[in-house]
């Protein structure tokens, strides 16, 4: 792929070299060149065989259908050519040898990006095929590390098999064991308590003589009583001894029920009432008749409990009226419910716009506050930049010519800021005289056609004249002259505009430097007014090149815009140079 | 507050009379009886053996004096000095010996519990009740000291005899569901009888005076179960600890539970106050160690010791129990609640050195106080929400719900508190140590400010 490609340069720079490369353009078409091929070239042409060279060299250039006209031989088998023809073709064929010579480096480049791309492609192709590579290992790796993965499951489950299986084996054993433990527990209880009703049997049976109590003399019982005999009377008042006790504190609990019973009652009693009380006042304004009929009826029937006490206190106990009154409560605190969740939401609607009032007002505050932040900022933007200018001044007056340049040169890059925005507004008057000149052409052609029908008019008018044969010739001749001056006032204007126009451009070229100068005589001027003059200079510029568009407004082309351009440069420059002078002084 | 002499006492013998009169207290074989006021001896007896235990009968007339090895129980009278009484259980032996509720009566359990005899010092009569079970509380008497309920083991199954003390008539005999159980303990009121099973099954059940079964409760199951029970003085709680270190409150109505406490070993929540005790070593001086300060030995080596309030959270240390040992030491195994049932004071075996208040009215955690060491004992007062504790030391902490302090003994010689008791008038607090004892008088002037 790249030994022709080499081969081509090599060519190439012998044809450079060659001195007469324009002759054997042809030849250098065909591709390898050689020196042995040169050599026959170069014994192509004798004295002796040019007619048939110049034949050949016709037929060839026809083949290459190059031109109608062919190489003639001055005279007939002279050894002189048509120099004019030979020219003209050797023009045509150095014209075909650079064309293909252009097509042939296009081709070059062409191939050069495709083999480019190729190798691009080639390269790619073998990344991905690595990366293919890679992760097919990588899958058979993880192929093999799920398969090790999925063998330790196995073998973990088979473990936990085994460790389930042994599991229950131990229970069963557990099981097995308790149950072994409890019978010979029990065994042993069994004996050892045969063992102590043994032990005992014979403790009786030996008389222990020293199983005794010495007192000295009894004692009374506490009480004072005689010890009873037991009898089952005796068992019978124990038995009732027993059941008093348990009554008596059953009783005792069934009074600190009824205490407690009561207590609630008394709080839901009042607890009905004050819903009661609570509810009534807004029942009106806030419900609806059929509520409030609902209400009533249940407010008659707590009235009436409440209007009763001594029978309220009977119906404690009753079961009905226990449940009147659970049910009375259940619907009093149903109303109690709905109307506080009413409330509720009343209450978040109201806080709602409260909210969002209040929302409002630091909005403002917080607006005027970020308005005169933003004041401040950009006062604060003012201080420093003047305080950087008035450095830079000071810097600047002590500052050496090659620093001063330096600094110059941020000056510059503000310029053309500056003068990208003059040339936008310049643009746009470009485009206002652009509509201007439609209108002036607009005009002419109207002119034009009113000049037509006063020739016509004209026409019309001599032809009467003339019809009519009048004495008036001289009259004739008048109107023929003012006529004439008519025609001639479209013309003289732009007579009248080209001397302006060369004094304006040179007045605007001469304030541009003048009026710097002028700065110049100032002992120590200011960045500041340096820049209001600088600004000063395209402000008029642009009132001049106005005032020159004006002028010429009817010739406005592509040409004058650039030179425009290049005053309006020119001007800028000039400006910079001035103030390097400036503060060089 | 204030603090009498050191006495000298052996067994941790010390008793003060049920009507709050006098102090008994043991020495080797002899029985000393002061007066609760003037500390002076009012009567001295003289006993056969050395002293194992001592009780006051319930109308403060009389003292048993028992000695277990002898088998042998002595009864001295305060009214009468000349009387005596002495009781011999011969060969059979003897393991414990007790009043009946009555002060006419004695009740000693024999060896192998074989047989509870009951000997009357009335009639000079001999009652047998047999097959009374060996286990963690096998008798108890009702509060107004009627009924006696008695476990027993027949058959390889559990019963409660129920007695009346009057005349040890068999009121009720009915058995329990229980695999084997450990105690029994009437309610305050004399009503409820609650039975616990052993601590391999967490059951309690609740039988009413006439042997009905009112209820049964279990919390879990395949763990260790009940560790201990109490009931509040007003018989509205039964408090149940247990070793999944918890303490389950039960109602006296449905017999459900209402709330369960819990003792872990970090506290997080900001409601209750945690006490922690810091100990501060007094600075001695060099010149202070010289030889003739070293008698002075309690001003020395004591250290002094305040109450700091933690901000949560605060971990406590905990020591794990050897799971290879029967008893592990885990669970609540101590609950105490105040006179007034306002207050329950709990004891985490696995965390030995903090005592946890709770308020039974919020049901919620009021207080806990971390000590330097494991608290031995703690008590209520009879009469006020104070509770008193002792950790083995030469300290005495009282904890009210208006704040906590620590009060070191002035006894002479590192008196180490290692039980203590409350007089019943709450005024005075009785001090044990190991050979001595100390009566600590509350201000009660202070206390009312």
């Amino acid at each position: 792929r790249g030994d022709p490609y080499f081969h081509e340069i090599s060519s190439i720079s012998r044809m450079t070299m060659s001195p007469s490369r324009q002759n054997n353009f042809v030849s250098m078409h065909s591709l390898p060149l050689s020196k042995s091929s040169y050599n026959v070239i170069s014994a192509f042409c004798t004295e002796d065989n040019i007619p048939q060279c110049i034949s050949y060299i016709n037929q060839e250039i026809a083949s290459l259908g190059l031109s109608s006209s062919c190489i003639k031989a001055s005279s007939a088998g002279g050894a002189s050519l048509d120099t004019v023809s030979a020219l003209n073709i050797m023009y045509e064929l150095l014209q075909v040898h650079w064309r293909s010579q252009g097509s042939l480096g296009e081709l070059e480049r062409e191939q050069l990006k495709n083999s480019s791309t190729l190798d691009h492609l080639q390269i790619s192709n073998s990344r991905l095929k690595d990366q293919l590579e890679l992760s097919k290992r990588e899958k058979s790796g993880l192929h093999e590390a799920e398969r090790q993965l999925q063998l330790k499951i196995k073998t973990l489950q088979r473990c936990l098999k085994t460790e389930k299986d042994e599991v229950q084996k131990l229970q069963s054993i557990i099981a097995s064991r308790a149950s072994q433990y409890n019978h010979d527990a029990k065994r042993k209880e069994r004996e050892c308590a045969k063992l102590k009703e043994r032990l005992s049997q014979l403790l009786v049976d030996k008389k222990d003589k020293k199983l005794a109590i010495d007192v000295l003399n009894y004692l009374g019982r506490p009480d004072g009583k005689r010890i009873q005999w037991r009898t089952a009377k005796m068992a019978t008042s124990h038995e009732g001894d027993m059941y008093k006790s348990l009554l008596s504190d059953y009783e005792a609990r069934q009074r600190s029920l009824m205490l407690e019973n009561a207590e609630l009652k008394k709080v839901l009693q009042q607890m009905k009432r004050e819903m009661m009380y609570i509810l009534s006042p807004h029942k009106p304004c806030a419900r609806g008749a059929q509520a409030d009929d609902s209400n009533e009826q249940a407010g008659s029937d707590g009235e009436e409990k409440a209007g009763d006490p001594s029978r309220e206190t009977l119906d404690q106990s009753c079961e009905h009226a226990r449940e009147q009154l659970t049910n009375s409560i259940r619907q009093q605190w149903r109303r109690l419910k709905n109307h506080m969740e009413r409330l509720d939401s009343q209450a978040s609607l109201v806080q709602n716009q409260l909210e969002s009032g209040k929302e409002v007002v630091p909005r403002e505050i917080h607006e005027e506050e970020m308005e005169r932040m933003r004041l401040e900022v950009q006062q604060c933007k003012d201080f420093i930049h003047t305080q950087q200018q008035l450095l830079q001044q000071h810097l600047n007056s002590s500052f050496d010519d090659e620093t001063a340049a330096l600094l110059n040169d941020c000056y510059t890059l503000e310029d053309k800021e500056r003068l990208k925005e003059e040339w936008k507004l310049f643009e746009e008057q470009k485009r206002n005289f652009e509509r201007e000149r439609k209108n002036f052409t607009e005009a002419a052609i109207r002119l034009g056609r009113e000049k037509k029908a006063f020739e016509e008019d004209r026409a019309s008018w001599l032809k009467n004249q003339f019809l009519n044969m009048t004495p008036f010739v001289d009259r004739k001749r008048r109107s023929l002259s003012d006529c004439q001056s008519a025609l001639s006032i479209s013309n003289e204007p732009e007579m009248r505009v080209s001397p302006t126009k060369a004094e304006l451009t040179k007045s605007s070229t001469y304030a541009t430097i003048s009026t710097p100068k002028c700065a110049q005589n100032a002992v120590v001027p200011s960045t500041t007014e340096l820049y209001r003059t600088l600004r000063l200079i395209p402000d008029n510029g642009e009132t001049r090149a106005k005032s020159k568009h004006r002028v010429r407004c009817g010739d406005l082309s592509i040409f004058s815009l650039g030179e425009d351009e290049n005053s309006l440069n020119f001007r800028q420059s000039s400006a910079i140079v001035v103030d390097s002078t400036l503060q060089t002084t | 507050m204030n603090f009498s002499e050191v006495f000298k006492q052996s067994n941790q013998l010390c008793r003060v009379s049920p009507d709050g009169k006098y102090l008994a207290t043991c020495v080797q074989y002899r029985l000393v009886v002061r007066d609760i006021n003037t500390l002076q001896i009012l009567h001295l007896y003289t006993c056969l053996d050395q002293i194992v235990h001592m009780e006051w009968s319930s109308d403060s007339l009389f003292i048993l004096c028992a000695m277990y090895k002898r088998g042998l129980v002595q009864v001295w009278s305060l009214e009468q000095p000349d009387w005596h009484c002495k009781i011999d259980e011969g060969s059979i032996g003897l393991v414990s010996s007790r009043w009946s509720p009555d002060g006419r009566h004695i009740l000693n359990t024999t060896e192998f519990h074989l047989r509870v005899t009951v000997w009357s010092l009335c009639t000079k009569a001999v009652s047998y009740i047999k097959y009374p079970k060996a286990c963690q509380k096998g008798i108890d008497f009702s509060r107004d000291g009627c009924y006696m309920a008695l476990a027993e083991r027949r058959d390889c199954k559990d019963y409660v005899s129920v007695f009346v003390c009057d005349d040890w008539h068999l009121l009720r005999h009915f058995e329990t569901e229980t695999q084997d159980l450990a105690g029994l303990e009437w309610s305050p009121n004399g009503c409820v009888l609650a039975v616990w099973d052993s601590c391999l099954e967490y059951k309690v059940l609740l039988y009413s005076l006439d042997g009905r079964l009112l209820s049964t409760y279990s919390a879990y199951e395949w763990s260790l179960g009940v560790k201990a029970l109490t009931w509040s003085p007003s018989s509205q709680f039964l408090a149940i600890g247990s070793y999944d270190e918890k303490v389950r409150i039960l109602n006296h109505i449905t017999w459900k539970k209402i709330t369960e406490f819990e003792h872990p070993a970090t506290i997080n929540s900001p409601k209750a106050v945690v006490y922690k005790e810091v100990e501060r070593k007094p600075v001695v001086a060099n010149d202070d160690l010289s030889l003739h300060n070293i008698t002075m030995s309690s001003t020395v080596f004591n250290t002094q010791s305040k109450y700091e309030i933690c901000p949560p959270p605060v971990q406590f240390p905990v020591v794990k129990p050897d799971p290879d040992r029967a008893n592990p030491k885990i669970g609540v195994s101590t609950l105490a609640f105040s006179s007034d049932s306002r207050y329950l004071a709990t004891k985490n075996d696995s965390i030995a050195s903090v005592v946890w208040v709770w308020d039974m009215q919020r049901m919620s955690l009021e207080a806990v106080l971390e000590q330097t060491s494991a608290v031995r004992c703690f008590q209520w007062d009879p009469r006020r929400p104070r509770l008193a504790l002792c950790t083995g030391n030469t300290k005495l902490y009282l904890w009210s719900p208006t704040g906590c302090v620590s009060v070191q003994v002035p006894a002479e010689g590192g008196f180490q508190v290692q039980s203590l008791s409350w007089h019943s008038s709450g005024d005075s607090l009785m001090l044990l140590g190991k050979e001595q004892l100390c009566l600590c008088y509350m201000d009660t002037d202070q206390e009312d400010k």
